[in-house]
């Protein structure tokens, strides 16, 4: 499903270079529930950007659901992330101006899909997780465990292979974490593919496999849970 | 993501800020309103002054005579004896003399021009009576102080009178009303229909001067007017041995002229209605480079989500596009009600609309929308997508 090899980036800092990634090797099957761990500044937000094909590497080689990604120019990379990735990211990034449907519905326009099939699919994900009833609500409308359980709808309509979830946890309160955190476990038993970014131990906890970076390396792999 | 889609979004996008759309488009709805009704007064001047000349009637040849007096100056029966010569292209011919005068009835008077002339004249002109005769041979050999008047004078001086019979005076002298023309213009002061038609004999004596120097000539056909000038220059050359003693010149070239004088107004007063049109496409840059940045992280999104640079930089472009297009219709509707109800409803000169102005300055506000829309649009979907999610 997603296979590393050897990943390095670099950014060039007022002349220098500050390796961020150092080399990292790391496969991650079908149906696996990995998180990735790590201080801020290990690494862990680049690996993110790599995995969610948002940055392209400086080395190294990175295979997506059996693509060679690295090399790949922008649009290419934009329809791998349509298809291939759904993201959860810490600050649920909806659109403020659009409903929760239309929210749900906006990958699918980039897949060109006709406004009845978008509808049904985005209303099914919707009430995949529990939010049938809040369509045409705007963001500012619901709470934030129910934004990022929008977020998590438009991640899932597209039925892509892998879902990164950043910091999924990180503006909720403890409550609404721990649904978020429940509907990911249903995924997962659903058989997706699910990869936790987070620097919380007992988030990282909720995952089959814990994956600690630090300093740009791989520095511990173990299964958990 | 489809053409429709992206028109949807950008609708969303104006209605969901209305006021700073609004003040986008203004530039655009100005420049457009202003090309509307510059080109609008430009042709609409033209029409007036081209219709005046048409209406002079058709196949008009005129003459004028530079020099001053002399001996040597062709007279009207030299040209009378020409014009029967030529009856096979000259149709008819008359002298004519103007002058301005008062005309005074009772206690009333009116500024207005005589035109001193003769039976021909009205065939020459197309002057028809609406009421009475016109001046006739016996009036000029005979000098009879008899006048034919336009409706603007009867409209001013004679209000609710029969003006036939009556006596006005003319610079002192008595003359007595023989007719009314046929209203052509609108009756108004200043228009062909304010004007004093007297024999030709008449008017030398009134102005003291004895030689004639205009002439009016009809031509049998159209096809026969150059011919006519041809002859009636080789014919002036022989008296005056000099060309520019006369002129002789027709309607068409009048009129070419004018064409060349009211092409160039057009050019100037669309040229400065562009220049706002720039200046509003330079606005809606501006606003859309504010907007590329207010939306900064919206670009982020719809990128991590699949949005490739085509489907960002459309967005942009076709709100830009949308934008000025609104405000294109909004001017061309100002301008046209500005044509409607200020410059034709005051009368400055007649309506005139012109559908290829109205569509061409409909296709350059589009065209303004894609030309400065382009470089916001293009920074918009350069735009890292992790960068753009970083944004707050």
């Amino acid at each position: 499903m997603i296979r590393i090899e050897q990943l390095t980036k670099s950014y060039q800092m007022g002349g220098e270079s500050l390796q961020v990634l150092k080399g990292i090797d790391l496969v991650i099957h079908k149906n696996e529930f990995a998180a990735i761990v790590g201080p801020s500044g290990s690494g862990k937000s680049t690996l993110m950007n790599m995995l969610g094909c948002l940055d392209v590497p400086s080395g190294g080689k990175y295979e997506l659901d059996g693509q060679e990604v690295s090399g790949m120019d922008d649009d290419e990379l934009a329809e791998i992330r349509n298809f291939k990735i759904g993201f959860i990211f810490q600050g649920f990034n909806l659109l403020h101006k659009l409903t929760a449907l239309e929210n749900v519905e906006l990958p699918l326009i980039y897949q060109g899909l006709s406004t009845e099939e978008r509808r049904e699919r985005a209303i099914q994900s919707l009430e995949m997780v529990g939010l049938g009833d809040r369509t045409d609500h705007k963001p500012f409308e619901l709470s934030g465990g129910q934004q990022q359980r929008v977020a998590i709808a438009r991640a899932l309509v597209t039925k892509p292979p892998i879902i990164l979830a950043d910091e999924p946890t990180g503006n909720l309160d403890s409550k609404s974490g721990a649904e978020i955190i429940r509907i990911l476990h249903d995924l997962h038993a659903k058989g997706n593919t699910i990869i936790l970014i987070t620097h919380d131990p007992n988030v990282a906890q909720q995952a089959k496999r814990m994956i600690r970076i630090s300093d740009g390396l791989i520095v511990e792999d173990v299964e958990v849970g | 993501m489809g053409i429709i889609q992206a028109y949807k979004l950008a609708i969303a996008s104006i209605l969901s800020a209305k006021v700073r759309s609004f003040l986008t488009m203004l530039g655009v709805i100005v420049g457009v309103g202003s090309v509307i009704v510059a080109v609008g007064f430009a042709q609409g001047s033209t029409k007036s002054i081209s219709d005046q000349i048409k209406g002079l009637g058709s196949n008009l040849i005129q003459i004028t005579i530079n020099t001053r007096g002399g001996n040597r100056g062709v007279t009207l029966d030299q040209l009378l004896d020409f014009s029967d010569q030529h009856a096979d292209s000259i149709a008819a011919l008359a002298p004519t003399m103007s002058a301005s005068v008062t005309a005074k009835y009772g206690t009333k008077t009116h500024d207005t021009t005589i035109n001193g002339t003769s039976q021909e004249y009205s065939l020459i002109r197309n002057l028809k009576v609406q009421e009475g005769r016109f001046i006739q041979s016996i009036d000029v050999d005979l000098r009879q102080k008899v006048a034919v008047v336009g409706t603007a004078i009867v409209n001013d001086i004679f209000i609710d009178q029969d003006p036939i019979g009556e006596k006005i005076i003319l610079n002192g002298q008595v003359f007595t009303v023989i007719g009314v023309l046929e209203q052509k213009a609108n009756g108004q002061d200043s228009s062909d229909d304010d004007q004093i038609v007297i024999p030709i004999s008449v008017a030398q004596r009134l102005s003291n001067q004895s030689v004639i120097r205009n002439f009016s000539i009809q031509a049998v056909d159209a096809a026969q007017v150059d011919a006519v000038m041809t002859q009636l220059n080789t014919f002036l050359y022989g008296i005056y041995q000099s060309s520019s003693a006369f002129r002789v010149f027709n309607q068409a070239q009048i009129l070419s002229t004018l064409d060349t004088v009211t092409g160039t107004l057009t050019v100037i007063l669309s040229g400065i209605a562009m220049i706002s049109l720039v200046v509003g496409g330079i606005g809606i840059m501006n606003i859309m480079l504010v907007s590329v940045t207010e939306r900064t992280k919206e670009i982020g999104i719809r990128k991590a989500i699949g949005a490739k640079k085509r489907d960002i930089l459309m967005q942009f472009l076709i709100e830009a596009m949308v934008v000025t297009g609104i405000g294109g219709l909004l001017g061309i509707g100002i301008g046209l009600g500005v044509i409607k109800f200020v410059i034709g409803g005051l009368g400055i000169v007649p309506e005139v609309y012109s559908i290829t102005w109205i569509l061409l300055s409909f296709g350059i506000s589009i065209a303004v929308g894609i030309i400065f829309g382009l470089f916001p649009a293009y920074r918009a979907a350069n735009l890292s997508p992790v960068e753009a999610l970083r944004f707050e």
